[in-house]
């Protein structure tokens, strides 16, 4: 594991759009004056012509997106997880969840990875806000290999997506060549029957590490990467729930409303069995360093291992 | 404006007028003051100006018509009932279970309504985008956005008033409906977004101002919208709430309650009146 590539989510979104920009001749753009940090920028340098900065104007941006959507043209609005479900939310919800737009949503800087700016741009809750949206698609890449083509995914699907991509750098763990990503289906990256770890986004690697961990003291995790959090996989999570008998969860979000508590709603339905959930415990992060953020609230492989522990003992 | 033409559309506003009052009369909720007083406007729209085909709503190079002050939904519907795209006795469902006329615009099943609107400020983002789209693929489409002169105090207005001018979109007209009164009360008094005129110049607007039940004077002020290029044009149109009915108008109370029997009665046959004296 010595030469793991890091490459963080958003740097793979913005180089998907540019790539895929005379592929998609009528994709068009927008960005709220963050193109140089969304990396959209990528794709400005590509196609001056086809991108447009709505300046620091997030609510308004969604509207562009929805006019331009209503007009046949494909189109991805971006900014930060904070800005593009949280200020605009209300945006998104009537303007392009409401008349079921085809308007993709690129939002970057999505949980506590952001690091030094602090709370104010550290959106733990917009998984919990765009899974209340009917008709919302949840998109969450776990790597560079996972976001590509999930933006091609998403050019291709009819409706409305939420993307959530991640700024700090993390380790490529899919093969390029031989990956296929499909739309609202789990992927199950390890077997194991003592335990499922469900993980989405950056916990995924660490999920496969916790795994590691646990098999050399014994105990076998099945291991779940959850990259559709809406429509969410239930065939693949209840047969985990019924081979396994207990789940972890593991997300860079609240542990209020994203994807532990999807999981948590789907099991109770199919079958009702522990599920222990990693993620941001209902509080606001601060500055500091990305990596030592992520170990301090708990969203390591580390306290993954910790909680499992605890976990198959409610079986 | 020709004579015969100007008579025709007084016809026709009147009876939009009938079905804005039948539609809110039969949902015993909606807002009839606003709707009435864009009556005009939304007809001298669709009669005359717009190039929309009821038999083809999604028409691609059709204009474009949103209704940013979605709450007016009745004088919409109404207008397009009068228009040909659905028959006129569905304005009675208006509001119900059931019926695709929904309490504010919704674009997914009502043919003829081109962006879901009702929460304010949202709708003239929607149609800053359809213009821009129809720019960056040399579109001749136009499009036409109509907001309330409370529906302004909205901040993200003022953020699509700018991009509107930054990106030159000179397809897209913003009509306000200056008819001073919101829920709370007059404009001036609840939170003046007064001058809105300069507000709308500042911001890099072409800015015409019209009595919005004239049709004369809304025949030049689309006219000469017409002839601007390189910005976007504002028509500022001062109207009356409630307009065409005598105990509604100027009438803050009329914003958002529907007639009981009597006042329906009363409504429809000042309208009746005024429409045979039309066509007298």
């Amino acid at each position: 594991m010595a030469d793991v590539i890091k490459k963080a989510t958003r740097e793979s979104y913005g180089e998907a759009l540019a790539e895929l920009s005379s592929e998609y001749p009528d994709l068009i753009v927008l960005d709220a004056d963050l193109a140089a940090a969304t990396k959209t920028g990528i794709f400005k340098k590509a196609c001056p012509e086809r991108f447009f900065d709505c300046g620091i104007a997030e609510a308004n941006m969604m509207g562009i997106a929805a006019g331009i959507a209503s007009t046949g043209k494909k189109v991805f609005a971006s900014s930060f997880a904070m800005f593009a479900a949280g200020r605009a939310f209300e945006i998104v919800r009537n303007s392009i969840g409401y008349p079921h737009l085809n308007v993709k949503i690129g939002a970057t800087h999505a949980g506590i990875s952001v690091g030094e700016d602090g709370a104010t741009h550290q959106c733990n809750e917009d998984i919990a806000l765009m899974r209340t949206i009917p008709g919302m698609t949840i998109i969450n890449p776990a790597d560079d290999v996972e976001a590509k083509a999930a933006v091609k995914a998403a050019l291709d699907f009819e409706g409305p997506v939420y993307m959530r991509f991640g700024r700090l750098a993390v380790p490529v763990f899919n093969d390029k060549e031989t990956y296929k990503f499909e739309l609202g289906k789990g992927v199950q990256l390890r077997d194991g029957n003592d335990v499922t770890i469900v993980a989405t986004g950056l916990m995924v690697n660490e999920a496969l590490m916790a795994a590691d961990t646990l098999a050399a003291e014994g105990i076998n995790a099945r291991v779940i990467n959850i990259h559709t959090i809406k429509p969410l996989d239930k065939d693949i999570i209840c047969k985990a729930a019924k081979e396994t008998g207990v789940i972890v969860t593991a997300e860079e979000h609240s542990i209020i409303g994203g994807l532990g508590s999807a999981v948590a709603e789907t099991v109770t339905e199919c079958c009702p069995v522990p599920v222990v959930k990693v993620g941001v415990n209902d509080v606001f992060g601060h500055s500091g360093p990305a990596v030592e953020l992520l170990k301090e609230f708990g969203l390591s492989a580390e306290n993954i291992v910790t909680k499992v522990k605890e976990a198959v003992k409610l079986k | 404006m020709d004579q015969t033409l100007k008579k025709q559309l007084e016809i026709t506003a009147c009876k939009v007028r009938m079905g804005i009052i039948e539609g809110v009369y039969n949902a015993k909720s909606g807002h009839p003051g606003g709707s009435l007083s864009i009556a005009d406007l939304l007809t001298y729209l669709y009669f005359h100006k717009m190039y929309v085909d009821p038999k083809n709503p999604k028409m691609a190079d059709r204009d474009r018509f949103v209704l940013s002050k979605g709450h007016t939904a009745p004088a919409l519907y109404s207008v397009l009932a009068q228009r040909g795209f659905f028959e006129a006795d569905e304005l009675k469902t208006l509001r119900k279970i059931g019926s695709r006329l929904q309490g504010h615009p919704d674009m997914k099943y009502i043919p003829g309504v081109d962006m879901s609107t009702g929460s304010l400020g949202q709708g003239i983002s929607a149609a800053c985008g359809m213009a821009l789209s129809g720019k960056i693929t040399a579109d001749g489409y136009k499009v036409y956005a109509v907001l309330g002169d409370g529906e302004i105090e909205e901040g993200q207005v003022w953020e699509a008033a700018m991009f509107a001018s930054h990106n030159k979109l000179d397809n897209l007209v913003a009509i306000v409906d200056n008819n001073g009164l919101q829920i709370d009360g007059k404009i001036t008094e609840v939170c003046s977004p007064m001058p809105i005129t300069d507000k709308f110049e500042a911001f890099g607007w072409h800015v015409i101002t019209v009595n919005g039940h004239d049709f004369d004077e809304l025949e030049k002020a689309f006219d000469e919208a017409e002839k601007i290029s390189g910005q976007p044009v504002a028509i500022v149109q001062k109207s009356v709430k409630g307009k065409g009915i005598s105990f509604m108008e100027n009438q803050v109370g009329w914003h958002g309650t529907a007639p009981n029997a009597e006042q329906y009665e009363q409504a429809m046959s000042e309208l009746k009146a005024q429409l045979e004296k039309l066509e007298g």
